[in-house]
């Protein structure tokens, strides 16, 4: 049981004490047991915990379970530090040579090393995939045990929703969040600040805060990261949410799929209670909150707020047309906060070293890093965070190792369903919301998946068409019948029945869907189409007799 | 989570548990009633749902609205374990359709069936948030990565005689 907190004073002793208590000349085996899993982590941080006891070398060697570290195609991974030795594709076998080498005698193991070109780089601070990086939001994640809240604490945790409650007022509070320029990371991108002051400033006595953890677009995986990898700074992220807007209860929606997000974040939603993080008099400041986890059922359109709202009162998950928007009427039609986990996970910085500091980041439209999720064919796939305005090249080559197996890189699909790709002229654009827009996709929650020269774009579009007409909730015509007619042209085209007729066709329709369709779901379904139609033309022209 | 009774075997009694658990809050919320109902028998067998609606107090066209709408609820007994192959954009660009294949070939259903044995339930899902070793699928809460057919297939029979 963890000791309750009444006052600020106690968090600093808090800290002090876990500062101390992690303090120790031990090697330390950070072992991935997130991502990983898929690959044999368990098996892995097992058979190590099993080595160091068996081994007696308890007091030399401590091994910590962690979040996502990062480069996942080298999963299962681990950092080893002292002396920061990145180690992938790490296997039970050879868990008593990474002991016996690298642990005891400081050698390295080359075949577990990242390669580039062909040359070796042992250290972490010498892979560009790192640091070419700015960690943020990702600080602690692959760095601190996350189901362990001294790790949070010793690291500032805790710390900025304490200075939101001791120094800030909750106006002042929206100010800096106003001023610090953050924008919604779940897609959207409006400005975080402005849509806390709406709530903030009506009037109700009841007010929720809802953190949308849905993360419904394929090839996204921030959010699951975050909330495995450091669940606490989205809960400290909601608390001062609630704070400055005058909120005492709020939900997480998490998708089913991921049970080990929401084992972590429950864990978390625990230790916070004990530490009187969450409760009633949180810290002895007066202020009440708590938290609430809600599984999702299964329904990508539950990522929209209004059917997520609904969804969460346990009916149907049917969009609305909004006005009024949920800062005016959401859940239970009280006033409600909605905003995407990776959103909430800047709050505890923001508040800890200011808007001013924070503004040094990013771009004039888009302040901040932004945190993608590479994959698809691209060598390093896995979670990356940059600055915004970082270019496309950037990411996919000098961080993402470039594409694999000689082949040339053809676009990036950026935004999911609701975006578009990023072909090859554009690998220079610095991305940012509005940078990426001008060239038909969206930054969108960050999925980010390359293609190279071997995709079909055609058949890609097609894919995407396919994913919105099953998920297309049925309420409204124009994105129940838009969504089905364009997929079928789109299926005829990639069986090798195209006819003459169908761009036009296809843009045709994927207009009016856009302009008619009640919510964003079928508002953007058309966007793979025109984007595609924009950028490879060639390829439709190819498959039309 | 057993999936085999047939409907007469069902043992009402123990939603009643579950709904008198939601019921007392503020919030008796259908959704995580269904949720825990299927925790509980494996599906939502028809006698139960006509009990919830009894308890409370919600029609059962109401019920069944809900219950279509998201993928996760099952009206029929569904196999032991839940096979989800992906196919979203990361795992489809990545060759899914080769281990979807595969899984078809040797569960012998499709999509959404179970196999005779009540042993697995095959479905889809569009991402589970792996991508990055995509094409990757979950039996039960269990993520497995980087597949091939014969990966696959491997997998899977670890999981017959469980
Ligand atoms: C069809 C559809 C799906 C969406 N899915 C998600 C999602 O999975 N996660 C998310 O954070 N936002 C999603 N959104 C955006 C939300 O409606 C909402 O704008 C967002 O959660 C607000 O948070 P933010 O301001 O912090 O970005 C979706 C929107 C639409 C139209
Ligand atoms: S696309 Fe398959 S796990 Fe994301």
């Amino acid at each position: 049981m963890l000791k309750r907190l009444i006052s600020n004073n106690d968090l600093l002793a808090m800290k002090r004490a876990c500062e101390e208590k992690l303090k120790s000349d031990k090697v330390r085996v950070y072992v991935c047991m997130t991502g990983c899993r898929a690959l044999g982590a368990e098996e892995v941080y097992g058979e190590f915990q099993q080595q160091v006891k068996m081994q007696g070398l308890e007091d030399r060697v401590e091994v910590v379970e962690t979040g996502c570290q990062g480069l996942c195609a080298r999963a299962p991974v681990m950092t080893i530090d002292p002396p920061g030795i990145f180690y992938g594709r790490v296997t039970v076998d050879i868990v008593p040579e990474i002991i016996s080498s690298t642990i005891l005698k400081g050698e390295v193991i080359n075949k577990l090393c990242y390669a580039e070109a062909g040359k070796k780089i042992p250290h972490v601070k010498d892979i560009p995939f790192y640091n070419k990086q700015q960690k943020l939001i990702l600080r602690n994640c692959g760095v601190i045990d996350p189901n362990n809240v001294e790790h949070y604490i010793a690291n500032n945790g805790y710390e900025g929703l304490a200075k939101a409650l001791f120094n800030l007022q909750p106006e002042e509070i929206i100010k800096e969040i106003e001023n610090s320029g953050l924008r919604g990371r779940g897609g959207g991108g409006f400005p975080t600040g402005t849509k806390w002051g709406f709530v903030r400033q009506a009037k109700s006595d009841i007010k929720y805060v809802v953190c949308n953890a849905d993360e419904g677009d394929p090839g996204a995986f921030m959010d699951r990261a975050i909330l495995e990898g450091d669940p606490h700074s989205v809960v400290e992220g909601m608390i001062t949410a609630a704070f400055a807007m005058g909120a005492n209860k709020g939900f997480v929606y998490v998708r089913a799929e991921y049970p080990i997000a929401i084992d972590h974040l429950e864990c978390a939603i625990n230790q916070a209670r004990q530490l009187n993080l969450l409760g009633d008099n949180i810290l002895g400041s007066g202020f009440n909150f708590d938290l609430e986890i809600k599984k999702g059922a299964g329904a990508f359109v539950c990522g929209e707020e209004t059917a997520l709202i609904a969804s969460i009162e346990g009916k149907r998950g049917m969009p609305r047309p909004r006005p009024p928007f949920p800062a005016i009427s959401g859940l239970w039609k009280k006033p409600t906060n909605i905003n995407n986990v990776e959103t909430f996970a800047n709050v505890p910085l923001i508040m800890q070293h200011g808007s001013d500091w924070y503004k040094q980041f990013g771009t004039k439209n888009g302040a901040g890093t932004k945190i993608f999720a590479l994959a698809g064919n691209v060598k390093n796939t896995g979670l990356v965070e940059v600055p915004m305005g970082t270019t496309l090249r950037e990411i996919v080559f000098d961080i993402g190792g470039g594409i694999p197996g000689r082949r040339q890189f053809k676009a990036a699909q950026m935004g999911g369903p609701s975006g578009g790709c990023v072909p090859t002229e554009h690998l220079d654009l610095p991305i940012d919301y509005e940078s990426v827009k001008e060239v038909g996709a969206i930054m969108g929650s960050g999925g980010l998946i390359v293609m190279d020269e071997k995709t079909s774009m055609v058949e890609i579009a097609r894919y995407f068409m396919e994913f919105v007409q099953e998920e297309s909730c049925g309420k409204c015509g124009p994105c129940r019948i838009g969504t089905k007619r364009m997929l079928e042209v789109l299926t005829r085209l990639v069986g090798g029945n195209g006819c003459k007729g169908d761009v036009e066709a296809l843009t045709e329709m994927a207009h009016v869907t856009k302009n008619a369709s009640l919510c964003g779901l079928g508002q953007t379904a058309p966007n793979p189409v025109l984007s595609t139609i924009r950028f490879f033309l060639k390829e439709f022209e190819e498959l039309i007799p | 989570m057993e999936g085999k009774e047939s409907s007469k075997e069902i043992d009402i009694s123990r939603v009643r548990g579950i709904v008198s658990k939601f019921t007392d809050r503020d919030d008796p919320n259908l959704i995580s009633v269904l949720q825990n109902t299927q925790d509980e028998y494996g599906y939502l067998p028809k006698p139960v749902l006509k009990e919830i609606s009894n308890l409370m107090d919600i029609p059962l066209t109401r019920i069944f609205g809900v219950i279509t709408f998201y993928s996760q609820f099952a009206l029929e007994p569904r196999g032991k374990h839940a096979v989800k192959v992906c196919s979203g954009t990361a795992c489809h660009v990545k060759g899914a359709e080769d281990v979807k294949q595969k899984l078809r070939d040797e569960l012998q259903v499709r999509e959404g069936g179970t196999t005779a044995d009540y042993q697995f339930t095959l479905e889809t899902v569009a991402c589970i948030g792996t991508c990055f070793l995509a094409p990757v699928m979950m039996i039960d809460e269990r993520y497995y990565g980087k597949l091939t057919a014969e990966k696959t297939s491997e997998i899977v029979g670890t999981y017959t005689n469980k």
